[in-house]
């Protein structure tokens, strides 16, 4: 462990303890820096508790093909990240990546999906990966008890899934053998910048650093502006009902609906715009219920034992932000709505960077600056 | 374990049904869990994820221990569902089968 420096009591101050933060604390520290994450309490509004735990590249980066390509490096990386926090914890996060399925319900959505996918890989600067788009009967054999309206689908064997509870409680277990500095209930009020390092005036005191990781999904966009950065982010709210546990069916995640390492299916993938209402909303989730037994008939038979709703943190443009401060450098934001499917690069490729204090040209283009577009008069 | 108390003993109808194919009995009005419990079978599960045994706990619906596999259809409740001549009931190991 490193020393503290000068003017701060830690090397790197990370804002927010879900996934995102959690992620980068564990790379940080394993970067040889010495980390505080101040966290928020039990209240806190927490998508790593309420997520669907998708570690997925299909279809994302229509727009932006860095994110593609980003996306399919955590796919990538993944399985040594599992293997990584295995090996350190003793807690297997069930990574598994059968290569995932997004069923169409009828002709326009699959023609609609495939064309989707063709203008993605047909993208400038586009890293191709490998995908297919299915007729119903060949998905039939891979998915025998798809319902009778199912069309098709598209395929990729990129796309996998985990257990994200598990995967957030590993962290901060990984984050405290590694002598991370976990300290709840400091909500961060004030930020500033003063002597080439920066106080954080929390509800349980002042803390000190050298550096700090603003990873605090939605109060992102209250505290990037205290350290001359901008996180314009909404929540946006998402539904999700679990089934009793099952023998396992269905081996391969989808868009709509997974099954879990330890049986439960969870159904999901709803998208609505209402701020930071989590109140459950029945007739949202009987219309993804009713979607997902078109999909698959044989849920019907199943039990339901819990349902919620989520809030995920979206910038406008869907896709993440990470820079540095022009004018408080040292100041890092980090913000995206998949830390489940990201975690890998956050804490293998991203916290590295953070620790030597440069991100370098490749995250340009992930910058807020892309959003300060003066409107047209 | 379990006996019945003496002025109940005797009260509603026998029923037969079985336990894992096996005949078993039991009286009117108990519940499947009531029975189970009354013909020696304290576990009626093993747990899905870490396979431990469990059994009929608070016997009113809340704790969901008390889950069997009854006339093939698993995860019922068997405090919360009478027992009925005839009726099949099978302790169920792990998850319950969802048929395809």
């Amino acid at each position: 462990m490193t020393q503290p420096k000068q003017g701060g009591e830690y090397d790197v101050a990370v804002v927010g303890g879900g996934l995102v933060g959690s992620a980068l604390a564990w790379g940080l520290a394993r970067s040889g820096q010495k980390v505080a994450v101040l966290d928020e309490g039990d209240i806190a509004v927490r998508p790593s508790r309420g997520n669907f735990a998708l570690v997925w590249v299909q279809g994302k980066g229509l727009g932006m093909p860095e994110y593609a390509g980003w996306s399919r490096q955590s796919s990538e990386d993944w399985g040594g990240f599992a293997e990584l926090l295995r090996e350190q914890t003793g807690i297997d996060v069930a990574y598994r990546r059968p290569g995932g399925f997004m069923p169409a319900l009828s002709e326009e959505d699959l023609q609609s999906r495939a064309n989707a996918m063709m203008r993605l890989h047909n993208q400038p600067n586009m890293i191709r990966y490998p995908y297919e788009v299915l007729d119903r009967e060949a998905l039939l054999k891979e998915l025998p008890f798809i319902g009778p309206e199912v069309v098709g689908g598209t395929y990729c064997p990129l796309d996998g899934h985990c257990n994200s509870l598990r995967l957030l409680r590993t962290l901060h277990k990984g984050i405290g053998l590694l002598g991370v500095d976990y300290r709840p209930n400091h909500r961060v009020e004030r930020i500033d910048h003063r002597d080439g390092g920066f106080r954080l005036a929390t509800a349980a005191g002042e803390v000190r650093a050298g550096k700090v990781v603003l990873a605090a999904g939605h109060d992102g966009a209250r505290l990037a502006p205290m350290v001359g950065l901008s996180a314009p982010v909404r929540p946006q709210r998402g539904h999700i009902i679990v089934t009793e546990k099952t023998a396992p069916f269905l081996h391969h995640p989808t868009n709509y609906v997974r099954q879990t390492d330890e049986g439960g299916v969870m159904i999901g993938d709803s998208f609505e715009e209402a701020g930071f209402d989590t109140t459950l909303q029945p007739g949202v989730s009987s219309a993804i219920a009713a979607r997902a037994i078109r999909i698959f008939p044989l849920l019907g038979k199943l039990n339901v034992v819990r349902s919620w709703a989520a809030l995920r943190v979206l910038t406008p443009d869907g896709f993440p932000i990470y820079e540095q401060s022009a004018t408080a450098p040292g100041a890092f934001v980090v913000t995206c709505h998949s830390g489940v499917t990201l975690a890998a690069n956050h804490a293998l490729t991203l916290a590295p960077l953070i620790a030597a204090g440069d991100l370098g040209d490749r995250f340009q283009t992930f910058s807020a600056r892309r959003f300060h577009v003066p409107q047209a008069a | 374990m379990f006996r019945r108390l003496p002025e109940i003993a005797a009260a509603g109808d026998a029923i037969g049904f079985t336990i894992d194919g096996r005949p078993a009995s039991a009286r009117a009005g108990d519940s499947v869990a009531a029975a189970l419990l009354a013909n020696g079978v304290t576990a009626c599960r093993k747990t899905p994820v870490s396979g431990a045994a469990r059994g009929p706990y608070c016997m009113m619906g809340v704790c969901f221990d008390c889950l069997v596999t009854i006339d093939g259809v698993g995860n019922r409740q068997g405090c919360q569902v009478r027992v009925a001549d005839g009726m099949a009931v099978e302790t169920q190991d792990g998850k319950r089968e969802v048929e395809l």
